[in-house]
């Protein structure tokens, strides 16, 4: 981190002072309540215009609400830091009432996620006095969702999880307004993403975080002299509860950490068992280390070679794996495998016992064959209330200034006593996305495109579909079809002759990424 | 196809993300469990929350108060209409309201009362939660507990502070989930069938497939062997013997008719595993102290399940173990053909099977002999057993009222260890305390009131001044800026640090009541303003 970095860092709340795009004229850190009325209600109408899915948000007025009347007593927990000095607050914190008005009429905060972290974080930010909160989620409600994800009941499965927790919340808090909206985070505009203060992501998918990671990151503007333009820079709070790679966490640990014994813990425990582990972190898009930086820490995906599990199953998943890959495909080349469908799922098992009795293998179940076949992570709600609620904290600390932060990267372990390990992530000086400088690529000019293709799909990049462009031409696109046609023969000229020399520059595009990525060929001699 | 419904009911279907860590017999446990909840503030009901959702049996909320329009502000299980009305009732309706399957009732007669007058009201449950509770009442509550043997768990929000106290007389957890455990292999030590097996593998095979397919396990042992044929019976000893050792597999690797050496990745595995070979297996230390505990010695027809079992362990050990557990019959996957690895994998299994017979042996003797039934042991339990019987934990974690009671000079040693760092959350433990003091003599916490933040400050370091004088840590100070943000504090429960310590607890809840997974001991201390912990055992 740099002195700069250090500053901005502790510059803390999520000024009232910036002037935001979301609370556009509110430049005044501590407005006159009626002022802040009338702001929260443009920027209400702003929300409504640019949700999906609000049509049956109950009882609304669709422009004007009137500003909701708290009864006596409601904040009283919340408000003892914020009218209260306090020593560990961040120095732009003035203690004042306003500042709870600030986080119930303007603060606009988005949760990303409305699953297991998702619930927890919406009820977390509604009972820590954020109001304007919108939630995305493409994702509609399943059976073995409800051990966990508690605004959801039996009547709601099939139905979005969106829309269903927003419902929820809006009913049980009062004055709380959640917006969801039922769809990807792909499909909204970077616009969409500008109106917000605060983002926090409750979500299992890495290629998502990684992508709004991104977007944030790409928001961020640099003023003449390399600072950051205050409004610019939407902090990201980060909760995930898949048991990540923290092996590489031991050089940190060892410097920052005072019990070793702590971190020895923490390395042989992090590898493979999910369930009772988590992490939340605050990211500061352009100040310290973004998802982006930690990629490598999540463990690729476990995947068998084919010829395995078609000539040398040992283990039952081998078995399982056969049936799906090659069973149930030439059994019904007409029908897709529905892995929600217990119907699908039971032929699966059955084949995969007939395998595996064939071989000798034990242990293929109906259950195995299930988590096999949907990757399914074991999941429980003390770990979801556990990180989310550590991220709402955050969130909450963040908006006000009332606290220090976490800085930046909080571990949790339950698995063997209750162990948590909180250190700084620093960021990786070459890191695709928030290092701003072109990652230098190590090739050669005599291998061919294909070659580099391939190397962009292993780490860091894990790029699925790239695009390559470069000296103003497009040399290949993986989509749509016609384009990927006519670049295609490129894939097999070397880079040579291709036309890119010594320290030619190419643009990668992805869909793991919004921005396409900069790469600077480094020619080996 | 079968019909789908007969295969998973909906109960397996709604617990499927759960029953994958703690099984059907966990959840079984969990099913039948009866938990007390003292106190339904935010706190609680984030506790209870999450343990209605996975289906405990029932709970039982014990609140005398009523809603205050505070409370509302911090409880996602009350609403504006209950403001006025009993928190008891209100919190139960709304946490029941989450699974059908479980069972919820209230008390609304005073703590205090129930304490004094009726404390077999306490007998029939699983386990008792407290939340916020100042001291006095805790140890009240905590004796009753200690006199009725039910375990006990001790949690509290204050301000962005966090703790958590465990209670549990004894806990033996056969369970525990290891997170990556090391395979029990014995290559140091091949029982007779593990060497026949290596017998039957053509190592000179010129057979391309069949070269990189023999099990990973097979070379290392059959290098090991030769190893210690040619170095008077050791194994490789300084890092060059390993290097060289290494070096052999990679002279093993076939030789292609190109004249260069093939790419096998069973040879590989061998390498990267070599550590495996040069192992020695042993017992863990944990579970050597278990066979020393008096409770091995001194069995009686009362002696529970698992210390008879633990006794029998330590006869195996001493007769057909010939010093070693039972083996665990478990082996990683490895690149090999389907047969020679399944056949190795038996080898393994019939030989962990064999152990388990022999434990069992023991199990029966010292059964009848102390007079019980046979079936007081099944045969599963004792094969549960003997598989994770490097793994086996039994926790103690002592009363809360002795803790208050007085300082032992193990409290105080690990006190003064702690709070050698000025950081470190353990600071807490003595600032919660402290606040308690304040709050006997004063009716009130300091910082009750927004005037009263900084002229409580004081008064209250000097309880902190007199509290680490007491705990035999006088050499301490605590930071002047804690004392300040307790008060600022005012005893505020702040929903996220109540849903943190709500999702922690009940996750103690669950090990405790499933005997999976191994509880902490004693005490957690979560400082909110740092997002930074500590588990120390007081």
């Amino acid at each position: 981190m740099d002195a700069s970095t250090e500053t901005a860092a502790q510059s803390g709340a999520l000024d009232a002072t910036a002037p935001s795009p979301a609370v556009a004229g509110s430049n005044n850190a501590r407005p006159a309540s009626n002022a802040i009325v009338s702001n929260t209600n443009t920027a209400a109408a702003a929300v409504a215009a640019a949700a999906v899915e609000d049509d049956d948000t109950e009882g609304e007025g669709e422009d004007v609400a009137p500003r909701f009347e708290d009864w006596a007593g409601r904040w009283d927990h919340i408000d003892k830091l914020l009218v209260r000095r306090g020593p560990f607050a961040q120095p732009t914190f003035e203690p004042c009432v306003e500042l709870r008005d600030f986080l119930l009429e303007q603060c606009r905060i988005l949760v990303i996620g409305a699953g297991g972290l998702g619930c927890e974080l919406l009820k977390d930010l509604a009972l820590s006095g954020f109001r304007n909160i919108d939630v995305i989620d493409m994702d509609t409600i399943d059976i073995s969702n409800l051990n966990r994800q508690f605004l959801f009941r039996q009547k709601d499965v099939g139905q979005s999880k969106a829309l269903v927790a927003a419902e929820f919340v809006n009913r049980r808090v009062a004055g709380c307004k959640v917006t969801p909206h039922f769809c990807k985070i792909q499909d909204k505009p970077e616009d969409f993403y500008r109106q917000f203060q605060l983002v926090v992501c409750g979500l299992d998918s890495i290629p998502a975080r990684r992508w709004i990671n991104a977007l944030l990151v790409s928001l961020v503007q640099y003023n003449d002299d390399k600072e950051i333009v205050p409004g610019t820079m939407i902090p990201m709070i980060d909760g995930g509860t898949e048991g990540n790679c923290v092996l590489r966490f031991l050089q940190f640990s060892v410097r920052l950490f005072v019990g070793l014994s702590f971190t020895a813990l923490f390395c042989v425990a992090g590898l493979l068992y999910q369930g009772f582990k988590g992490q939340a972190r605050v990211i500061l898009p352009g100040m310290s280390s973004c998802f982006e930086c930690s990629i490598d820490t999540f463990p690729p995906q476990t995947t068998f070679p084919l010829c395995t599990i078609a000539s040398t199953p040992r283990i039952p998943a081998h078995c399982i794996e056969y049936a799906k890959i090659v069973l149930w495909p030439q059994a019904f080349p007409d029908r897709a495998l529905d892995t929600d469908d217990p119907e699908h799922i039971n032929w699966l098992y059955l084949e995969a016992l007939k395998r595996a009795n064939e071989y000798g293998i034990q242990g293929v179940t109906y259950r195995l064959t299930q988590g096999v076949v949907k990757n399914i992570i074991p999941a429980v709600a003390s770990t979801n209330a556990v990180i989310a609620a550590a991220c709402a904290s955050e969130a909450f600390k963040l908006a006000t200034g009332c606290s220090s932060q976490l800085n930046n990267y909080m571990q949790f372990n339950g698995q063997d006593s209750l162990y948590t390990f909180t250190f700084e992530y620093e960021q990786k000086p070459d890191c695709l996305v928030c290092s701003n400088i072109p990652l230098d690529f190590a090739c050669s000019a005599s291998e061919p495109l294909r070659a580099l293709v391939e190397r962009l799909s292993e780490q860091p990049f894990q790029f699925k579909a790239p695009g390559i462009r470069g000296l103003g031409k497009t040399f290949y696109m993986s989509a749509p079809p016609s384009l990927e046609l006519s670049t295609r023969p490129n894939l097999d000229r070397t880079l040579a002759e291709l036309g890119l020399q010594d320290g030619a520059f190419l643009q990668v595009a992805d869909v793991a990424v919004p921005l396409p990525v900069q790469l600077k060929l480094q020619f080996r001699p | 196809m079968t019909s789908a419904s007969m295969i998973v009911d909906r109960k397996t279907q709604r617990y499927d993300r759960q029953l994958r860590l703690w099984g059907d017999h966990g959840q079984a446990a969990l099913e039948s469990a009866r938990v007390c909840l003292i106190n339904g503030s935010a706190t609680g009901t984030e506790i209870l929350k999450n343990l209605v959702l996975p289906g405990i049996g029932s709970f039982t909320v014990i609140d005398s108060e009523k809603v205050s329009g505070a409370d509302v502000g911090n409880n996602f299980f009350l609403d504006a209409d209950s403001i006025g009305q009993s928190r008891a009732r209100v919190v139960t309706e709304l946490l029941q309201e989450l699974n059908t399957d479980v069972s919820g009732n209230f008390v609304e007669e005073p703590l205090q009362s129930l304490l004094d007058n009726d404390v077999e009201f306490f007998r029939p449950f699983t386990l008792m939660i407290a939340t916020q509770l100042s001291s006095k009442m805790l140890a009240r509550v905590s004796e009753v507990c200690v006199k009725l043997g039910i375990p006990f768990l001790a949690v509290r929000s204050y301000g962005l502070i966090g703790y958590l106290r465990l209670q549990i007389g004894e806990h033996c957890v056969i369970e525990s989930h290891p997170d990556s455990p090391m395979d029990d292999l014995r290559l140091d030590r091949p029982f007779p069938e593990l060497l026949s097996y290596l017998q039957q593998i053509d190592f000179n095979t010129q057979d391309g497939f069949q070269h990189a397919h023999i099990p990973f396990l097979a070379i290392l042992l059959k290098h090991l062997l030769e190893w210690k044929a040619s170095h008077g019976g050791l194994p490789p000893k300084t890092s060059k013997d390993k290097d060289e050792f290494r070096a052999e597999i990679q002279r093993a690797r076939r030789i292609k008719e190109d004249g260069s050496r093939a790419e096998e990745e069973n040879h590989d595995e061998a390498i990267t595993h070599a550590t495996k070979a040069w192992h020695v297996s042993s017992i863990p230390s944990e579970i050597s102290a278990l066979f020393a505990d008096s409770n091995v010695d001194n069995l009686t027809a009362t002696s529970s399940p698992f210390w008879i079992m633990v006794r029998s362990l330590r006869d195996f050990v001493m007769a057909e173990g010939e010093g070693l557990l039972p083996l665990r019959g478990s082996i990683p996957d490895m690149a090999a053909d389907s047969d020679r690895y399944i056949r190795l994998q038996h080898v393994y299994q019939e030989r962990a099977k064999h152990d388990v017979a022999a434990f069992t042996a023991h199990v029966h003797r010292h059964l009848a002999e102390l007079g019980l039934p046979l079936g007081t042991i099944s045969d599963d339990d004792a094969k549960t057993f003997c598989r994770n019987a490097p793994f086996l934990r039994v926790i103690r974690a002592r009363p809360i009222s002795d803790e208050l009671a007085s300082a032992t000079s193990k409290l105080t040693d690990t006190l003064n260890f702690h709070l050698e760092d000025p950081d470190s959350s353990v600071a807490f433990y003595v600032l919660l305390r402290a606040v308690d003091l304040f709050f006997e003599e004063h009716g009130r916490f300091p910082g009750a009131g927004d005037d009263q933040v900084e002229e409580d400050i004081a008064p209250l370091k000097q309880y902190v001044v007199g509290l680490l004088t007491d705990l035999g840590v006088s050499q301490h100070a605590i930071k002047e800026e804690l004392i300040h943000e307790m008060c600022r504090f005012g005893a505020a429960e702040l929903h996220n640090i109540a849903s943190i310590l709500g999702g922690l607890a009940s996750q103690e809840a669950v090990k405790v009541i499933t005997r999976q997974y191994i509880p902490f001991n004693n005490t957690f201390l979560f400082n909110g303003i740092t997002s930074t912990s500590s588990t120390v055992e007081l």
